[in-house]
């Protein structure tokens, strides 16, 4: 009687043990970059499920995500590309893809990811099911002898890539329709330096910031034969240019209403543009150098971080009146910022606090804290249903 | 001409060499403002990214009063910004010299 009861209590042990059934629309990942691990986060709990380790060099580190957000595909500073299980909490492949690596996209399809590198210069596009390596596109300009550092990598409609070629100055649209042929188109001589990219949250435009000139590179992708042009190319006249103490970041774009909000580089600005026009209707002064200038989901707040020495501060800028309307302090070295998939929330994460902090963007009080080591990019499932991200 | 050159050198760096040591804490604080804020372009482990990489091999060839001056007055064309508000002369020499030998790691 007393086994048949320890046999009864076992078995109703290991039935509790089993795994609950759960979605992974409300999960997300925490990059903590000096530690090589990632913190699985629950932004409905707001709370840390746990961590995955072992993931190497996360200076600059990004994530995209499965289209069934299941997986998440971090790209490291030293080439490691990692696909993580957000339900079982583990590494499930993990390749060393290139020897000094900036970031990635995921394709239209779901079925590609790619990874952009700035050594050896190029883009590479693997399995996104096996990460086996399925096109290797160097950057070669020039004498074709010389590679440039790759950036702004963003997945564009029809299965293609854009990106720009920071020491060529030019912007590439690869089409991976025939994934081990990729097709390449060139728009050569856009402008000195592009530094990052974005694609419009509709996929019709795509966009490079400047560093060697003022304003930026546009490319209409309905319309590719119109080649490149410049937009803002004099917002910077006549004023010295302030040192950049770290490069602005397109991605994560701020489109709404109708304008776009831009990182006015080396300026303590934010730009907005007519998307009718892409003419410049307005500045918006700010506390320091913007880094990212993220649009709230619904489009009615502009949220903005800075560059060193102004790091510890984020601003909030209101789309209707234009200006800003809220100054925070979540702590030392703020370097990024995520919002949860509907927008009433934003997860913040301060480097040298070792914290994340969660506020509610409508009444801006704290919602949670939570520790983490030196945590940089923040990543929710919710990326894997957008373009661009 | 560059016996001049050459006097103005045997000047400057001795009196760059002789500089104290910053402080055991701002010698922390510089630590990490190298791997964390310097380390954004070169990356946190110095190997490199937009900018070049400051690892000792890299940098074994060149004359550390031009890096010196690098970093605190930017280099002309480049995305490299001066540090000159941040840090002062013997501080950026003192970096200079960590990143020849192979730059200490964080120390929490």
């Amino acid at each position: 009687m007393k086994s048949l009861l320890s046999i009864l209590a076992a078995v109703l042990l290991s039935a509790c043990a089993a795994p609950a059934l759960r979605g992974t629309g409300d999960l997300g990942l925490v990059i903590e970059r000096a530690s090589g691990s990632v913190a699985v986060v629950d932004n409905s709990a707001r709370a840390i499920l746990g961590r995955v380790e072992g993931l190497g060099d996360l200076s600059h580190a990004s994530t995209v995500y499965s289209r069934d957000g299941r997986y998440a595909y971090v790209f490291g500073r030293d080439g490691g590309l990692t696909k993580v299980d957000l339900l079982e909490r583990r590494i499930a492949r993990r390749i060393i893809q290139a020897g000094n690596s900036i970031g990635g996209a995921i394709s239209q399809d779901g079925r590609l990811v790619a990874a952009q590198n700035y050594q050896p210069g190029g883009v590479k596009v693997f399995d996104a099911e096996t990460l086996e390596l399925l096109a290797d596109i160097p950057a070669a300009f020039g004498d074709g002898k010389q590679f440039s550092k790759v950036v702004g990598l963003a997945d564009v409609p029809g299965n293609k890539f854009a990106y720009a070629l920071f020491d060529a100055g030019e912007i590439w649209v690869a089409d991976l329709s025939t994934p081990r042929a990729p097709k390449l188109t060139k728009f050569r001589n856009i402008g000195s330096q592009p530094y990052d990219g974005l694609v419009t949250p509709d996929g019709r435009h795509y966009i490079a910031g400047l560093f060697g000139e003022d304003g930026l590179a546009l490319i209409d992708l309905w319309k590719p034969e119109q080649g490149a042009r410049k937009i803002l190319a004099d917002y910077g006249k006549g004023a010295e240019k302030l040192p950049v103490f770290k490069m602005p970041h397109l991605r994560g774009w701020a489109v709404a209403g109708g304008r776009a909000y831009l990182p006015a580089i080396g300026k303590h600005e934010v730009l907005v543009v007519d998307t009718a026009t892409w003419r410049e209707v307005g500045r918006i002064p700010v506390k320091g150098q913007p880094v990212f200038v993220m649009a709230r989901p619904d489009g009615r707040q502009i949220w903005v971080n800075f560059a060193f020495p102004d790091y510890s501060h984020v601003q909030v800028i209101d789309t209707l009146e234009q200006k800003v309307v809220q100054t925070l302090a979540p702590g030392k070295a703020v370097l990024h910022m995520e919002f949860t998939p509907r927008g009433e929330s934003v997860w913040i994460s301060a480097r040298d606090d070792n914290r994340v902090v969660v506020f509610d963007t409508a009444s801006f009080a704290k919602l949670a804290e939570l520790p983490a080591q030196n945590p940089s990019g923040i990543f929710f499932t919710s990326r894997a249903a957008r373009i661009g991200f | 001409m560059i016996r001049f050159a050459a006097f103005c050198l045997a000047l400057l760096t001795p009196l760059a060499s002789a500089a104290a040591d910053p402080s055991a804490e701002r010698a922390r604080e510089l630590v990490r403002m190298v791997r964390q804020d310097c380390g954004s372009c070169h990356g946190l482990t110095l190997k490199g990214g937009l900018g070049p990489p400051l690892l000792a091999e890299s940098l074994r060839e060149k004359p550390v009063e031009s890096l010196r001056y690098t970093v605190l007055l930017g280099r002309h064309g480049t995305p490299m910004p001066p540090w000159s508000a941040f840090m002062n002369e013997a501080e950026a020499d003192w970096i200079v010299r960590r990143l020849m030998e192979g730059f200490p790691e964080e120390t929490r």
